[in-house]
């Protein structure tokens, strides 16, 4: 617009700022193609799929026979039988299973020592974000009552140097013996049997038998932070004169140092290499055994994908385990996602039918299932809330699976027990060996990626095309209103002086108001911290609280900062403030949601795809509704609708709707989720709070607007 | 004349004299080979050889008899005084296997590569004698100890090794393999190589299946004690495995009974038997060594099967116990001289015929438990922290049954102390604050002052030495534990620094935790004293000293292909750079609207000559408005010329095509 004007008085442009000047003043069509292309490449992603490959060539998976025989079984099956038997036997505290286990870890010649925590409770530290947990936070409300213990024994390589080691997690709740925490125990038991006299092994190998009685992960966290980090000090709220129970902990202590064991204390195990976490599920109603892989970690970190990879290629061609990631099952049986695997078969099959070189359709139901693998991959990602206990590795770099494997029929009939202890310990025995031959740390492979099936993968290249497709209008738009709204006003002005100096610098008075409001966000994000305060709520009242708290606090906002913000000012500009002010709160989203794509790129994603629509329409419905044409009022209801979406509760119902069910939503489920997320420290949480918030609330501000 | 026949004769006296004194002080060689069980099923067996030859000042060009040439010239080239090496895989099991007595605190060496040498040349030329030595004996042992030349992997310690101040350079390679290509050459000094002799038990493959393996050189040169000059080299070689017996039954786990501990014998262990001594040594024996724990464990059992007839006092009670039998009778046993002592059946290798080879058996008849001594205080070492860029190295004392056996023992007395010296080398990229230093003594934070007695820090400096730290710690001796951390950042190399799999990690050599109070030795009976120099040996008294794990540190790497996408970025980032500001430098503003004026100008000209061109053609005569000839030629796009060269291009092109397919 602006260059037309000024083509023939002043000599052309250099092209790439003629290319500037060609997409800002085609705005509109830009936004629409980009915005298009974005989602088009997003659903084109389980199509660009890549099938997945070991990298690292040392890990050779599947290169060496098995090893473990029926008797590592037989010894297993041993093992479970005492320690559900234990169970059984009545008045048996969970003390007893403990020193069972350590029984008979240590009569494999492993170093056994018993790790005993208190729980940490997560609780909301607003300025903990990426932070690395610290060893100084000691629960307040640890009793002496309520400790775990862990159970760890170590064997070390014969002939390794002790640098490294490798570690099997095996979470098991010793108050309860399910049959599941037994077998799991029962596999990890018979790969440990085989480990303690096997010659081959470079790097020790660490057992955790983790008490999950107050939950898997901080069992597991617990044990890395005295691991890694561990706190020398005297813990000093607890002192033992006043727990009785404490005594129990050094009676089992004392049991099992007195047969020539000399070192009581925490021991340890070098650097940790990997670690897999093994669970098995109780029952399983497939066809076959299985094999689920998680691997989310906290703010979407994802473990090599070798790891992955080894599991994977270990479980389909040796050990004839179907493999599973978490699918979004919802999608499985939607229309639209199989028309649309249909559409993009036969378009595969027109290409292929011009060139035989192109082959890149799949069929629709592999495309189903792709979309709905990766939808889950990108909705676990996005919630940065690890998927199991592995998530505490990786806040130490420690690259970490779960495995959990889960039986076709009930594992009650022993033989199909033994069977099943037999493929799910080879498997595991497989996975240790292909680590342990690991010279260095996995490095070799990809970190940023999506999953699609256990088998393809989208990496980091691919998929950042749909979000930087998404993103792109919002500078290009920004940039048009801008220039916009700044040689809009010439035509009507008098003094043209002082109002050119004024008008350059008008958007700062939008910015301003854009601040306040993103003030007004980060307020609202760090207000459950005091509602936790609160004593004996629940979570619908802390809800309720929460969101009245905020609209008062916008309320506030506007009285005390009210006639700079909120005034309906009587300026000649007024008509183009909507313009400025829509301007910078796109500039405001880009940035953040560029930012978000670095820290958690899933939630990003998520994130654009809800919040960039909004932002790109916002237009005042006064406009649209006085322009009473077709195409303003579908403006105008689509702004509403998409305003009604972006709003954080809604779009909370809606995905979790979508990706679960709707039976039983009610009001408290979004304060449970908005809880969980800052117990884990989710990035996530920021952004609801700090980008996707205030931007809402300035959409739904520019579509009230009075001009 | 009376007087030079007088000088002559005491002249030849001494050289007669002289001569007699060589003769005296002949060459030895002696080899003998320490058995002892160990309380994890386990067996250890120390080789144990020494070589001695007398130093005559024209010796180094002397031929020797036994002694091995190349370490004598080594010796001799760059003036060693002392010099051990090690070359060790696997760990030494301080907790299972024992700290307290003498072939743990001299034969338990960090992995890898350890060196150390004293060296009597003047302060300013140890350097490059340390230099020199170190590529001789990589060349000599097949190793890569040449990499301790760089001055970034030695450093000069002055307390944990109590000899030489100054002349003392000590290195360590942690990564370094080690294999028989290390062991040949080893060999190789021995005057019967592995031919014959103990030696010949050596089977590769049994010793390298081992637990434990350890390979030592070590170089004294003894002073006399007349005048203190340099009497003789002392070679001793020692080569210390822990082996498992193969046993089938054992590998069956029987959880919730004590494992009787397995029967071995020369052949089931090494798969050889012995069949007969070097010839050239003067000394060969095979001792089994029962140490203090198992003692009186045995003398329990003994005790209480006391229907075994007491009064058998011969030698062939030594042969069996109530828990135990031996194959062969030993010759001479040495026994402690405190109550509870260790025991050590010596036994003298002869020339054995083809038939009856010599096979020592040990058959435990019950089962027994019992545990090694332990040094006063079990050191372990590890780090804190996570991340790529800093963390902290924290090493944890805790005492064992040792130190409440002293504070029972002194409580009467005055407080009674523990001293503990600490000498910890960090390379130089693992970067040090030595002010934060921390000691906890029983999980409280206490004043460093209160416990160090003497300190000594050497800063690293970076690219150039590694850092050192000594400490000498006085502990109370009811200590129960104490744990010393030190926090470091985590350096950048350069590129080109890395070493091969740097993904893996660096290392931090083992620390040296060394108690000067203590002393590891066995007091035997006057009357066993014999020459056997292992038997010495293990009665000399010798500081007990531990060594703590490796540590393995990541620190980030590069993405090695990088250098590639930082040349093309920079390359890309340069061309950008100065491509805008030659042109903006270049360009004037006013010049270039008039340019760009002209060339619209002469668009239009052009445009109109061409309509004038083409009308004239039409119109068949020659335009009036051709001034010049050339115009007329060489209007380029008119060119015949020119057309015919596409045309000749586009045509090679189609027969190209047309061939290529």
């Amino acid at each position: 617009m602006g260059a037309n004007e000024n083509n023939s008085a002043k000599p052309r442009a250099r092209p790439i700022v003629r290319l500037g000047i060609f997409l800002i003043s085609h705005s509109n069509i830009v936004s629409v193609v980009c915005f298009t292309a974005g989602v088009v490449a997003l659903l084109l992603l389980p199509i660009l799929a890549k099938n997945t490959y070991i990298s690292e060539n040392a890990l050779m998976p599947g290169s060496a026979n098995n090893m473990l025989s029926t008797h590592h079984v037989s010894d297993a099956n041993k093992f479970i039988k005492d320690l559900t038997d234990l169970e059984f036997r009545s008045g048996s505290s969970p003390i007893e299973s403990q020193k069972l286990i350590a029984h008979y870890m240590s009569a494999l010649d492993a170093e056994v020592t018993f790790h005993k925590f208190y729980p940490q409770f997560n609780h909301f530290h607003p300025l903990h974000f990426f932070t690395s947990p610290d060893s100084d936070i000691i629960s307040e409300n640890a009793t002496c009552s309520s400790f775990g213990i862990n159970t760890f024994g170590i064997i070390r390589a014969p002939r390794g140097d002790g640098k490294e080691a490798i570690v099997l997690v095996t979470p098991y709740n010793p108050n309860k013996v399910g049959l599941g925490e037994a077998l799991s125990l029962g596999i990890a038991y018979s790969v440990f049997s085989l480990l303690s006299h096997v010659t081959w092994l470079a790097k020790d190998i660490v057992w955790l038998v983790a008490d999950s009685q107050y939950g898997e992960y901080s069992a597991v966290a617990a044990w890395l932070r005295e691991y890694q980090a561990p706190a020398f000090r005297r813990v000093d709220i607890v002192n033992s004169e006043t727990c009785n129970e404490s005594s129990t902990f050094n009676e089992l202590g004392q049991d099992l140092y007195l047969d020539g064991k000399l070192y009581g204390g925490f021991r340890r195990a070098g650097t940790m290499a990997a670690a897999l976490v093994i669970k098995v599920a109780e029952q399983g109603n497939q066809y076959e055994d299985s094999l689920n892989i998680y691997a989310e970690a906290s703010n979407g970190q994802m473990p090599n994908l070798d790891l992955i990879n080894i599991v994977n290629y270990l479980a389909v061609h040796k050990q004839g385990l179907r493999i599973k990631v978490k699918k979004m099952w919802s999608l499985l049986g939607s229309k639209w996602l199989n028309t649309l695997g249909v559409i993009f078969e036969s378009l595969g099959r027109i290409a292929r039918s011009l060139n035989p070189q192109w082959k890149f359709g799949i069929p629709a139901t592999e495309y189903v299932e792709g979309a709905a693998t990766l939808a889950s991959s990108l909705y676990y990602q996005g919630l940065g809330v690890p998927t199991g206990p592995h998530g505490a590795f990786r806040d130490y770099q420690v690259d970490a699976i779960t495995l959990e494997i889960s039986p076709k029929v009930s594992l009650t009939k022993m033989i199909r027990r033994n069977e099943f202890i037999l493929r799910g310990g080879r498997l595991i025995e497989g996975v240790i060996r292909s680590i342990n031959n690991l010279l260095e740390k996995f490095h070799q492979s990809f970190f940023l990626y999506l999953l699609t099936s256990p088998s393809k993968f989208v990496s980091v290249g691919v998929y950042m095309i749909s979000f930087a497709l998404l993103v792109a209008p919002l500078p290009i738009v920004a940039a048009y209103l801008h220039s916009n709204a700044s040689n809009s006003t010439p035509q009507n002005t008098s003094a043209l002086e002082v109002d050119a100096s004024h008008k350059s610098w008008k958007w700062l008075n939008s910015a301003r108001k854009v601040l306040v409001i993103h003030l007004w966000g980060v307020v609202v994000s760090l207000l459950p911290f005091f509602l936790c305060q609160v004593p004996n709520t629940t979570p619908t009242t802390n809800f309720i609280l929460w969101g009245s708290l905020s609209a008062s606090s916008l309320l506030i906002l506007y009285l005390i900062l009210g006639s700079p913000i909120f005034e309906a000012a009587v300026s000649l500009h007024e008509k183009n403030k909507w313009a400025s002010l829509k301007s910078v709160t796109i500039s405001t989203a880009f940035i953040g949601l560029s930012l978000m794509s670095v820290i958690n790129f899933a939630t990003a994603e998520i994130g654009a795809l809800l919040i960039v629509p909004i932002c790109l329409l916002a237009r005042p419905l006064k406009l649209d509704t006085q322009a009473r044409s077709w195409r303003t009022l579908l403006r105008a209801s689509c702004n509403l609708a998409l305003g009604f979406i972006g709003f954080p509760p809604v779009a909370f119902v809606l995905l979790k709707g979508a990706f679960e069910d709707f039976y039983g939503i009610n009001v408290s489920d979004y304060w449970n989720w908005l809880e969980s997320l800052w117990a884990w420290n989710s990035a996530t949480y920021l952004y609801i709070g700090v980008v996707h918030l205030p931007c809402w609330a300035l959409c739904i501000n520019i579509l009230f607007h009075p001009c | 004349m009376a007087l030079p026949l007088k000088a002559t004769f005491a002249l030849s006296l001494l050289f007669l004299f002289s001569l007699m004194l060589a003769a005296s002080a002949e060459e030895e060689f002696s080899e003998e080979l320490l058995l002892k069980p160990l309380p994890d099923r386990k067996i250890l067996a120390h080789f144990h050889f020494r070589n001695e030859a007398p130093l005559a000042a024209d010796s180094f060009a002397r031929h020797h008899h036994l002694f091995p040439k190349s370490i004598s010239q080594l010796v001799q080239k760059f003036h060693i005084k002392a010099m051990e090496l090690s070359f060790t895989q696997g760990r030494w099991n301080y907790e299972r296997w024992g700290g307290f007595d003498p072939i743990s605190s001299h034969n338990a060496k960090p992995p890898g590569v350890e060196l150390w040498a004293v060296f009597d040349v003047p302060q300013h030329q140890v350097d490059a004698s340390w230099k020199n030595l170190t590529h001789s004996l990589s060349g000599l042992f097949c190793a890569s100890i040449n990499f301790l030349e760089s001055s970034t992997s030695y450093s000069a310690p002055e307390w944990a090794f109590q000899s030489a101040l100054g002349s003392l350079r000590y290195g360590t390679l942690p990564r370094e393999a080690v294999c028989t290509e290390n062991l040949t050459p080893w060999l190789k000094l021995l005057p019967c190589r592995d031919k014959a002799g103990l030696s010949s038990l050596m089977d590769r493959p049994s010793i390298y299946r081992s637990f434990y393996h350890s390979q030592r050189l070590h170089l004294i040169m003894p002073t006399a004690v007349s005048d203190g000059s340099k009497s003789g080299i002392i070679l001793e070689q020692t080569l210390t495995v822990v082996l498992q017996p193969n046993n089938q039954k054992a590998s069956m786990n029987h959880v919730g009974e004590t494992k009787i501990q397995p029967s071995w014998s020369l052949s089931s262990i090494f798969g050889r038997k012995i069949s007969g001594r070097c010839v050239l040594a003067k000394l060969s024996n095979i001792y089994l060594h029962f140490e203090r724990g198992l003692v009186t464990q045995l003398d329990n059992l003994q005790k209480k099967s006391s229907k075994f007839a007491a009064n058998d006092t011969g030698p062939e009670a030594f042969r069996g116990n109530a828990g135990f039998e031996l194959s062969v009778t030993p010759e001479r046993v040495h026994t402690e001289l405190e109550k509870s002592s260790s025991v050590l059946y010596e036994y003298p290798i002869k020339e054995y015929k083809e038939i009856e080879q010599f096979d020592l058996g040990l058959t435990w008849k019950h089962p027994v438990v019992w545990s090694s001594s332990h040094a006063p205080l079990y050191a372990s070492r590890f780090l804190m922290g996570s991340g790529n860029e800093r963390g902290a190295i924290a090493i944890s004392l805790k005492s064992t049954e040792m130190t409440k056996g002293l504070v029972s023992a002194n409580n009467v007395e005055e407080r009674c102390k523990l001293q503990v010296n600490v000498l910890q080398i960090v390379p130089w990229y693992v970067k040090v604050y030595y002010h934060t230093l921390q000691l906890l003594v029983d999980e409280r934070p206490q004043v460093l002052a209160d416990f160090v007695e003497r300190m000594r820090v050497s800063p690293s400096e970076d690219k150039v030495s590694p850092g050192v730290m000594e400490l000498v710690l006085q502990f109370p001796c009811e200590m129960k534990s104490a744990v010393l951390s030190i926090e470091f950042d985590k350096g950048f190399l350069h590129i080109d620094e890395y070493p091969p799999d740097a993904n893996q990690g660096f290392d931090i050599p083992s620390a040296i935790i060394s108690f000067p109070d203590f002393h590891a030795g066995l007091q035997f009976c006057e009357k066993s004293q014999s020459k056997s120099p292992l038997l010495s040996k293990l009665q000399e008294r010798s500081p007990v000293l531990s060594y703590t794990e490796v540590l393995l540190v990541p620190l980030t790497t590069p993405d090695f292909s990088m250098p590639y996408n930082v040349i093309t970025i920079t390359c890309t980032v340069f061309a950008l750079y100065f491509g805008s500001l030659l042109n903006v430098l270049r360009r004037r503003v006013g010049e270039e609207e008039r340019l760009l004026k002209n060339k619209d100008a002469k668009k239009a000209v052009f445009l109109r000559r061409m309509l004038n061109k083409l009308s004239a053609k039409l119109r068949g005569r020659p335009s009036e408005s051709t001034p010049s000839p050339p115009s007329s030629s060489s209007s380029p796009f008119v060119s015949p010329k020119l057309i015919l060269r596409v045309l000749m291009v586009a045509g090679i092109a189609v027969a190209w095509q047309y061939y290529s397919q």
